[in-house]
């Protein structure tokens, strides 16, 4: 509980801190934001108890403490990141409360989410987590696009929500009732309840965006404020995931026969899909959009079959993707608040003008692209091992060839930065301490993550007991 | 010795060089880093001999074995034994000459050589792995570099072969992973003991027969690729041409090596039923790499292409001489690993030589270069005669033992192959003949710049330092060959059982 109640706190005084500052010193908004989250990161590293409260509606274990302080840690590199745009787009850090009250509210969401051990606390979490975002992406409201970006989420965000309490209601039906555990014990057979499967996976797949439910993903992304963005893509993509794998392993321990069945296809469409997009995509935005879809499609190998490895694969490749990732948007949302350009083609010729930023974003895209020796290649040969283990062969083929594929249209960038000439590149940028920063963390997120065996190893020890 | 400083040196290199501020400074930290890797790889050629002279007959020696992914089994695991040894040797060589020969690299110099030295760190991790995951990281880290040095410091079209490359070697990869994953899933059959990635563990263990079959063609098309496979070969040809001098060099001399060695210590070690099963199809396959890229030669009119070609060629008939599966083959393939290496690595880096004076590749517009460059022309010619196999230099002692070799094989269709891959030779001599009549002979032409001077410092000491290692291959085999052979026996006895 103590994830949950941290956040609360920091919400409400930054909530105080926006009301108590006057209209000028509106700019120490960031750093006190950026201080109290640190806070909250580092106390929900510290040593707690776990077990289960209110008779099973939130239960805490190791590894749900471990998925939420993966999360912690990469919204504190999203606020770290947004300190350039909050300046740059608002006067005055007008919305800067705001914008990181709501993002916080949305954290709590998916904490209570992921803790959840009933269907009615999970679903509670899930709207807590759905509908900040989409005010996120409505942000800027001067912004046509902005606006375009909320309306696309909530409506899409409603659809889904509409067809996963469908599926909770048919499992109500036929067990009476919302508990996990209740329903984990439950042998599933009749087809009304794998009716209940299918929407209820529907639902948190519309989060995840896997394919087909992934439409909404590149218009929101490119719509939305960079930053927000890279939130959407890494830390609730990430949620997303955890509670799937929670659901999975328990609600629908004895359907394993059918998930696997439908996780083999999902993985197989959303990665091609996903990458096939990519390709011909030249806005950066909607480039690393689809790129997340592609990611995400290599996440079920490490479901599939349903192992304790196969778990910790997971975690460890969502750690990394949430430093990557983040990594690619933060370079990205530099060069977009400096200079306003968001085309590939913009991008050539930026190393001769920013190496740094450059290089930054060359090892994030190879860790994506799952290169050595940065951190993308152990969390993708892990995925690749468990599947593989489990003897789901041409699913890691599969999986390996859309690895290459992918490996194309980032190096397609790479080239953009480092071997194409341009006339006119962007201009030297320099930036502040915060993108410094946050950058630098995801750097050494990304290098050390991998070599640190130690890491996997209590990623490995945690994620038990599932 | 301590394996882990062949990856320690070129790492502190790297850290190096990240602080030069000049090109001098840059390339004097580059070629002093890679000179400090040589002179460790001949003390490691020493200590090595001697510890063998002394009576150790372990498989592998100077082991070593650090912890990495507890959980999952993975050690970082080192050793070498005299098929390694001998080619981080060689790498160190080309790797040194390659530095030389960029001597005059100013467009983003320090970038170039840091990429340069990734490439070799990545190649002598490779070589001194025992453990298919470290050896398969190492193996893609020495491939992603050559994006970069193609794409910006190459010439033609560049961008293309770039591209062309990476994406075909790691494709190649890709295909490669599936196949060792399969090694791993089936490395402790019984369950009696954890699943390993470690070589030696896994020699030990019988492989399901059915399972190889599926991963036996995985592994060694992936690695094959690498040592220009055909019909996988495409890459080389257009890579080799449009890479700057010094990454022709290590690629062609040292990279393609990583193929073969990859076949003959996983494919070939690990998955003997379905090797010998399997070869036919390879041999076949390499057969015809061997004539084409051969023939192939013989038609291009760009010297780096044509070297390329030849490339092919020679590299067909590592693989070839692998999949003889007997003793006396398989070290004639260490040997041609090697001596190709060297040659290759001389023919690339006079290629750029010359080019840097008569800025043409085309030998339709080359003549008469012994007046103008004697030195570099001589230089070529023992490039030449040692690729088509001219006794005294490395050629003649690695294939003349390959042919041998595979001669050894009684039955009509390994008989026939080899007399078709002898008849290569023979084509060697015609495309490297012509090439030498054409350039090197007759009078100088109108078209060379006023002023062409001859080899400098810098370009004597790197063709010195590879004919001498040429010439002392060819003059000098026994010790080389000795060494490559007291270690094959793990391998050939594995194969030979099963015949």
């Amino acid at each position: 509980m103590r994830h949950e109640i941290m956040l609360i706190i920091a919400a409400v005084i930054i909530l105080i801190i926006e009301l108590s500052t006057g209209k000028d010193n509106k700019s120490m908004m960031i750093p006190a934001a950026v201080i109290l989250f640190s806070l909250v990161t580092f106390i929900g590293f510290l040593p707690i108890e776990t077990g289960k409260l209110f008779g099973g509606s939130y239960n805490t274990s190791d590894m749900i403490i471990l998925m939420k302080n993966s999360l912690n840690i990469g919204v504190l590199i999203v606020i770290i990141q947004s300190a350039g745009w909050l300046k740059h787009s608002f006067e005055n850090f007008d919305n800067s409360g705001g914008y990181f009250f709501i993002i916080i509210s949305s954290l709590i969401g998916m904490d209570f989410m992921i803790s959840s051990g009933d269907f009615l606390m999970f679903y509670i979490g899930l709207e807590l987590t759905t509908i900040p975002i989409a005010a996120l992406a409505a942000i800027e409201k001067m912004k046509r696009r902005s606006s375009e970006a909320g309306i696309k989420l909530i409506l899409s965000a409603a659809l889904s929500s509409g067809i996963l309490l469908f599926g909770i209601s048919i499992l109500y039906a036929t067990n009476g009732s919302l508990f996990f555990s209740s329903l984990s014990s439950d042998n599933m057979n009749s087809s009304l309840q794998l009716l209940a499967f299918i929407f209820v996976f529907t639902g948190v797949a519309f989060k995840i965006s896997l394919v087909p439910f992934h439409l909404w993903t590149a218009d929101v992304y490119e719509g939305a404020p960079v930053n927000v963005s890279s939130f959407l893509s890494s830390i609730s993509k990430a949620s997303a995931i955890f509670i799937l794998i929670i659901l999975l392993f328990t609600v629908f321990n004895s359907l394993i026969s059918v998930w696997n069945t439908v996780l083999y296809f999902t993985a197989v469409i959303t990665m091609t899909i996903g990458n096939l997009f990519a390709m011909r995509q030249q806005n950066m935005k909607r480039f690393l959009a689809f790129s997340s879809i592609a990611q995400a499609g290599f996440i079920p190998l490490g479901i599939i079959g349903g192992t304790q490895f196969g778990i910790s694969a997971v975690i460890y490749f969502l750690l990394i993707y949430i430093f990557s990732n983040l990594g690619a948007f933060g370079v990205v949302s530099a060069i977009s608040n400096a200079s306003g350009k968001e085309n590939m083609d913009e991008y050539n010729g930026l190393y001769k003008t920013n190496p740094k930023l450059s290089l930054v974003m060359m090892l994030s895209l190879f860790s994506l692209a799952g290169i050595p020796p940065v951190a993308g290649f152990f969390g993708k040969f892990f995925l690749f091992t468990a599947a593989a283990v489990q003897g789901y062969y041409i699913l890691v083929f599969i999986a390996v060839v859309n690895a290459t594929i992918s490996l194309y249209y980032y190096l397609l960038v790479v080239k953009a930065m480092f071997i194409n000439n341009s006339d006119s590149p962007i201009e030297y940028i320099k930036n502040d301490n915060y993108t410094k920063a946050g950058l630098l963390i995801c750097v050494l997120g990304i290098i050390i993550i991998g070599f640190a065996g130690i890491i996997f190893e209590f990623i490995e020890s945690a994620s038990t007991g599932i | 010795m301590d394996l882990i400083l062949l990856i320690l040196v070129p790492v502190l290199t790297l850290a190096a060089l990240m602080t030069a501020k000049s090109q001098a400074q840059a390339r004097m930290i580059a070629a002093a880093g890679t000179g400090i890797q040589l002179v460790l790889s001949v003390y490691l050629v020493i200590v090595y001999l001697l510890e063998r002279s002394s009576g150790n007959i372990e498989q592998m020696l100077f082991t070593d074995k650090y912890v990495w992914f507890n959980t999952l089994n993975i050690y970082f695991s080192t050793g070498v034994d005299g098929i390694s040894v001998s080619l981080i040797l060689l790498t160190a060589i080309v790797t040194f000459t390659g530095v030389l020969a960029s001597w005059d690299v100013d467009y983003l110099y320090k970038e170039f050589f840091i990429s340069l030295i990734i490439l070799s760190t990545g190649v002598f991790g490779f070589f001194i792995s025992l453990d298919l995951f470290s050896m398969f990281l190492f193996f893609e880290l020495a491939v992603i570099p050559m994006y970069l040095l193609i794409g910006i410091w190459g010439s033609g079209k560049k961008e293309y072969a770039a591209m062309k490359l990476t994406l075909m070697l790691m494709g190649a990869s890709a295909i490669l992973l599936v196949g060792l994953l399969g090694i791993y899933t089936y490395s402790s059959p019984t369950g009696s003991t954890a699943l390993t990635f470690n070589i030696i563990e896994i020699a030990n263990v019988e492989i399901p027969v059915e399972a190889q079959r599926y991963f036996f063609p995985m592994v060694f098309i992936g690695f094959g690729v690498l040592g220009a496979l055909f019909p996988f070969h495409t890459w080389s040809p257009d890579g080799h041409s449009s890479a700057p001098t010094a990454v022709s060099m290590l690629h062609a001399g040292v990279l393609m090596k990583m193929g073969g060695y990859g076949c003959l210590r996983v494919a070939m070690y690990l998955l003997p039923e379905a090797a010998n099963e399997m070869a036919w199809i390879f041999i076949i396959l390499t057969s015809i790499s061997i004539v084409y890229g051969a023939f192939g030669a013989i038609v291009q009119t760009d010297l780096k292409y044509i070297n390329a070609y030849s490339s092919v060629s020679h590299c067909g008939l590592v693989l070839f001489a692998i999949l003889m599966t007997n003793e006396i083959a398989m070290n004639g393939a260490v040997l041609q690993m090697i001596s190709h290496g060297l040659m290759t690595a001389l023919f690339f880096a006079l290629i750029g030589m010359i080019y840097s004076r008569t800025h043409t590749r085309d030998i339709r517009e080359m003549t008469g270069l012994m007046k103008v460059m004697p030195f570099l022309s001589v230089c070529y010619i023992i490039a030449g005669f040692a690729s088509l196999g001219l006794p005294g230099l490395s050629g003649f002692v690695a294939e003349m033992t390959i042919f041998v070799g595979a001669f050894q094989n009684t039955d009509l269709f390994h008989r026939s192959v080899t007399i078709l891959a002898a008849s290569s030779i023979v084509i060697t001599a015609v495309y490297i003949l012509r090439v030498v009549a054409k350039i090197l002979l007759g009078l100088p032409g109108s078209n060379l710049p006023a002023g062409t001077k001859d080899a400098v410092w810098n370009e004597k000491v790197v063709t010195i330092i590879l004919i001498i290692a040429i010439a002392g291959m060819g003059l000098f085999p026994l010790w080389l060959s000795e060494m490559i052979l007291n270690s094959l026996g793990p391998i050939t006895e594995k194969l030979a059982l099963l015949k």
